[in-house]
């Protein structure tokens, strides 16, 4: 069929402007890594815009010469590797009874509501920084692990991903003399791994990102996660004390602006590696999440 | 013959023996959420006492609504409560706006390749941390940031989006849209991939243009989906973004800026005053509970949603 002139009028128009959306959500992060590579004079008389004026690496060098940079990295790495794995324990293991029907599971509905309801009513912010406090978790990295270590949403996730498998498998398996255990560890699983794939990407970027926690539960800055880390940094009353001895040469050549661009930029890498995966995925499993009527 | 029967009584019987491992299961998360879910639902109770530290929740007096009535009849609280309001309906409203038209205009770009990478940069955004894009923002939105500059291009002086009480609400909600727009258009397009072909093709057919094609096929055709959403966003009402207001205010905006969770976290944890603060927290926590009960109960009416 022939396109009218005003049918192609509107594609080219549609073409510009979703480029455009597109190039708006690119322009912050190209801009902030132009940043990162420009010199202070430049990013003093605001000559940095998508390409960086005086191109050097000075930042980058200070920001992984800054022991308390790479140490709040680390930190955040060791958060996601440990924190993950406590989550996709949790979730693996209590969506399988709970994917049961209530003939082998007495009291599912009853569970699962004990499950959901956490979700619907909070304690809120201070009881559960009291409670923190009182089970002896402030200023402890497992601070960070265990009072968001039970993803409800993401259980339910699982639940309907396990309650999509075939049910003769289970059964045939118990016929066959297997234990739920057997069953969840030998057949469930294995056969998951795009479920189990989806949610360890959500709660890996999940932790990464997670700032307020760190902010809250830990007082001790050198056990602040990167983001924890970065938002002290980026407060301007914290500012002043940001320089020390050392970084005297790198403030002839670098402004602030320049240092915190390359912290950002490193803070973004890790999502920008797994960013493809994520994608891909997150796609699938929201869509799975949400419409299944 | 026999393992059908065998099936069957697997089926009906309940049997300890067989299912007690199912029980053990249910144990670590149990554990967990008795701790640091339930545990803290008991903890509201110190709205109702002069919480102090050495008692806890058990041993500190009981004052009954006085907080309550504390907190309704100050005059923060109006301020801090219609914030919450404007920001969160304004992000819900723009948001599902911005999502609807970005997924109908994407829907109508036949170039695949093209279609995936705008679709791919425009997701981008909603993957990164509020301190990140925080950061980001308040370089780019101050006096002389990236985005002033260019509207001092035009003429205009400069606007001082983040300490600016006209500015700072229109900035929270346009700062959201944009990071999360693309994310939330994703349930729309899906939504799209389910319409028939052929009612596209038999519309053609009556001349129906594209402008008529998208109002009359694409249109209805993911409104299910839209009335879902829009649905489920009343339990929303009073989330108008905590982290990013947290990271992104100051002193000078708390007028227009400040929102219940910011505030509970300023007067809780900043000035420790824990009953006062977790009675503005209960407030907030008894009306999304409402709001979500709500929200459930008209998108199982009308969709025949249910969270699991």
């Amino acid at each position: 069929m022939k396109k009218s002139v005003g049918s192609k009028a509107f594609d080219g128009f549609n073409y510009i402007f979703l480029g455009l959306l597109a190039l708006s959500c690119l322009i912050p992060i190209i801009h902030i890594i132009a940043v990162s590579f420009s010199n202070k004079a430049a990013t003093s008389a605001n000559l940095v815009t998508l390409w960086p004026v005086g191109f050097h690496t000075l930042a980058y060098e200070r920001v992984l010469s800054s022991w308390d940079f790479v140490r709040a990295f680390f930190v955040s790495m060791g958060r996601v590797l440990v924190g993950v794995s406590v989550n996709m324990f949790i979730i693996c293991v209590t969506a399988y009874p709970l994917s049961k029907e209530s003939n082998q599971l007495k009291g599912r509905t009853f569970l699962v509501w004990l499950l959901v309801f956490p979700m619907l009513f909070k304690g809120g912010l201070i009881p559960t920084y009291l409670v923190v406090r009182d089970v002896g978790l402030l200023n402890s990295f497992w601070a960070l692990i265990w009072p968001g270590a039970v993803p409800i949403f993401s259980i339910i996730l699982m639940m309907n991903f396990y309650r999509s498998l075939p049910k003769s498998l289970s059964e045939a398996a118990m016929i066959d003399g297997a234990g739920h255990f057997n069953i969840l560890f030998k057949i469930f699983l294995p056969l998951s791994k795009p479920g189990i794939a989806t949610l360890t990407l959500f709660e890996a970027v999940g932790h990464w990102n997670e700032w307020f926690m760190g902010m809250i539960y830990l007082n001790d800055q050198a056990k602040f996660p990167l983001q924890t880390y970065l938002r002290q940094m980026l407060l301007p009353s914290f500012a002043e004390g940001k320089i020390t001895a050392s970084d005297i040469e790198y403030v002839k050549m670098l402004s602030d602006k320049n240092f915190t661009a390359a912290q950002l930029v490193i803070a973004i890498i890790p999502i920008l590696c797994i960013y493809p995966f994520v994608q891909k995925y997150f796609v699938k499993g929201l869509v799975i999440g949400s419409v299944k009527g | 013959m026999v393992n059908k029967q065998s099936v069957h009584r697997i089926k009906t019987k309940w049997n300890m023996k067989q299912n007690w491992p199912l029980y053990i299961m249910l144990i670590p998360a149990g554990i967990l959420l008795l701790i640091f879910s339930y545990y803290p639902m008991y903890g509201v109770s110190i709205a109702f006492q002069d919480y102090q530290p050495v008692n806890g929740f058990f041993g500190s007096p009981f004052v009954g609504l006085k907080w309550f009535k504390y907190v309704f009849e100050m005059p923060d609280f109006k301020e801090i409560l219609s914030n919450t309001l404007i920001m969160a309906i304004g992000k819900i409203l723009i948001g599902t706006l911005f999502s609807i038209v970005f997924a109908l205009l994407l829907n109508e770009i036949k170039n695949r390749r093209y279609k995936k990478t705008v679709q791919t940069i425009v997701y981008l955004p909603y993957f990164l941390s509020w301190v990140i894009i925080g950061g980001i923002f308040v370089d780019l939105l101050s006096a002389d940031g990236l985005i002033n500059q260019v509207i001092n291009l035009f003429g205009h002086e400069s606007i001082m989006f983040l300490g600016d009480n006209r500015y700072f609400r229109g900035t929270m909600i346009l700062t959201d849209v944009w990071k999360s727009f693309g994310y939330g258009a994703i349930i729309y397009l899906a939504a799209m991939t389910g319409i028939d072909p052929q009612l596209y093709e038999s519309a053609r057919m009556d001349g129906a243009n594209r402008l008529k094609q998208a109002l009359h096929i694409t249109l209805p055709g993911i409104l299910p989906t839209i009335i879902l959403l829009a649905t489920l966003s009343i339990g929303n009402i009073l989330n108008a973004g905590f982290d990013q207001i947290l990271i992104m205010y100051n002193e000078v905006v708390y007028e227009t800026g400040d929102i219940i969770d910011t505030f509970v976290y300023r007067v809780g944890l900043e000035s420790a005053q824990f009953s006062l603060s977790t009675a503005v927290g209960l407030f907030k926590s008894v009306v999304s509970f409402i709001m979500i009960g709500i929200s459930y109960t008209l998108a199982y009416k009308f969709a025949d949603y249910r969270i699991f």
